[in-house]
């Protein structure tokens, strides 16, 4: 039974946490394991999260305006400690249409900004999970 | 046979788990972290995986934390993991929460009350979720502890859902066991007299600021003073405010006495021997399961039984001892 298990973290300053939380409910009525960690996170805490729940996928929402310093930090660390091939980065948030091509060059898969569904986002883990190919361990 | 075991040396033919396993023995974090994957998805081989592992195993110290929702427990083992971190303690976490039957989604939420612990590369916290098990941890938590332990961990601690009175699994599958209640347990004390109150070692009053603490310490003492003794382990009771750091020093004090207390006692081996025992037998069941869920799959006259069972011209009992001598040959392989 493989699962497929979501880290949604909230990296940088801002508080407001209700988006990520209908997201948080949304993926856990969709049959996924959610891991929710909370508000304030650095990049190293999501990424050390991240690599000790063997996540396949990463959550982050950012409405401070600081998308452009922590997404890519997130990814730069996630490569450094060799755990980016197994994980796939995506947000959401307050993110100006101009920002989403510099994000996913950075190596944020998929940028979902205000107006996308809850709907959007499980079809878009439920996709992106067929595609991934997990190396079999054993 | 999806889970017929395969002899060790086939490993060596399987560079990506070898290379896992050596990262692993190096104390890479992204190697534990898939093994305990692996494990916990029950992916095809993981026996083998656990079989090559468990002769490292058997130096931690296993410690259960449970006690109803709400009660604190994750604030509990965030400052326990503070206090062992300032010790450079190596420490393994499994926070278990639960999955609903409904949807089999989880929202897995301890690492909220712990996120300061996750730069600290002594500390390992991995949540699980329940995925159907009923007694408060996961199936694979005991299997997952095992390879904690395996990594080189000094100390475990495993936090189970928020139970009632009978998710018991924990008893057995810890060294010490903490059970957690708080002021407004009040009356709940009496009627967790049977069950949970029966597998603590340690019992901890936590939000001990808030009124009625005291005198339900004193009536839980007077509680244990009248039940009979089985152990000669006095069962301290530890005041406890986790989310102001109060008692918890107090609260691994006693920890430390318990565990020095089981090693120096016959009973401690009993306790082991039963939790290999309960460990055999589980494992055994399992590869049971399996192999009567693989057979039955295969199985026309299965299907057929199913079709005469609906139709009124057999029933279920009769049924199931025709099927057991059919597909018994597959079980024992």
């Amino acid at each position: 039974m493989e699962k497929i298990r979501v880290l949604l973290a909230k990296p940088g300053l801002d508080g407001h946490d209700r988006g990520i939380k209908v997201i948080a409910a949304a993926l856990r009525d969709a049959g996924m394991e959610v891991i929710y960690t909370g508000l304030r996170q650095t990049p190293e805490q999501v990424v050390n999260a991240a690599i000790q729940e063997d996540v396949r996928f990463v959550g982050m929402s950012i409405l401070s305006g600081a998308h452009m310093t922590l997404f890519p930090a997130v990814a730069k660390l996630l490569k450094e400690k060799g755990a980016d091939k197994n994980v796939h980065l995506f947000g959401g948030g307050i993110i100006p249409d101009q920002d989403v091509g510099k994000l996913t060059a950075a190596g944020v898969g998929k940028v979902f900004t205000p107006g996308a569904s809850t709907e959007d986002i499980v079809k878009y883990i439920r996709e992106t999970a067929a595609t991934m190919t997990d190396e079999p361990l054993v | 046979m999806t889970d017929a075991a395969s002899p060790p040396d086939t490993l060596k033919s399987r560079p990506i788990l070898m290379s896992v396993l050596d990262k692993f023995a190096a104390g890479d974090h992204v190697a534990l972290a898939r093994i305990i994957t692996a494990v916990e998805d029950r992916r095809n081989g993981y026996q083998d995986l656990l079989a090559r592992l468990y002769a490292r195993s058997g130096r931690a110290w296993r410690v259960g934390i449970t006690g109803p929702p709400g009660a604190g427990k994750s604030t509990l083992v965030f400052r326990l993991a503070e206090l062992l971190a300032a010790q450079a303690k190596k420490l393994g976490i499994i926070a278990v929460d639960p999955t609903s039957p409904f949807t089999g989604g989880a929202l897995l939420g301890d690492r909220i009350r712990m996120q300061d612990l996750s730069n600290n590369p002594n500390i390992f916290i991995r949540s699980m979720a329940t995925r159907g098990s009923t007694g408060g941890l996961a199936e694979a938590t005991r299997d997952a502890t095992m390879v904690l332990d395996a990594f080189g961990m000094d100390v475990i601690l495993i936090e189970t859902v928020g139970v009632g009175q009978v998710e018991l699994d924990i008893a057995r599958a810890c060294d010490t066991v903490v059970v957690v209640f708080v002021p407004e347990s009040g009356d709940a004390i009496q009627a967790m007299k049977a069950g949970l109150m029966e597998i603590a070692d340690i019992y901890c009053l936590n939000k001990a600021d808030r009124e009625g603490a005291e005198r339900l310490v004193v009536e839980l003492q007077s509680v244990l003073g009248l039940r009979k003794k089985t152990t000669p382990w006095e069962h301290p009771v530890i005041s406890t405010q986790a989310l102001n750091n109060k008692g918890i020093p107090e609260l691994w004090a006693s920890v430390a006495a318990h565990r020095e207390f089981c090693q120096n006692q016959a009973t401690f081996d009993h306790r082991r021997e039963q939790r290999i025992a309960d460990d055999l037998q589980t494992i055994i069941k399992n590869k049971i399961d399996r192999r009567v869920q693989a057979a039955l799959r295969d199985s026309e006259s299965y299907r057929n039984k199913i079709a005469e069972i609906a139709a009124g011209t057999t029933n279920p009992y009769a049924a199931a001892v025709e099927l057991l001598g059919e597909i018994a040959g597959s079980l024992a392989d």
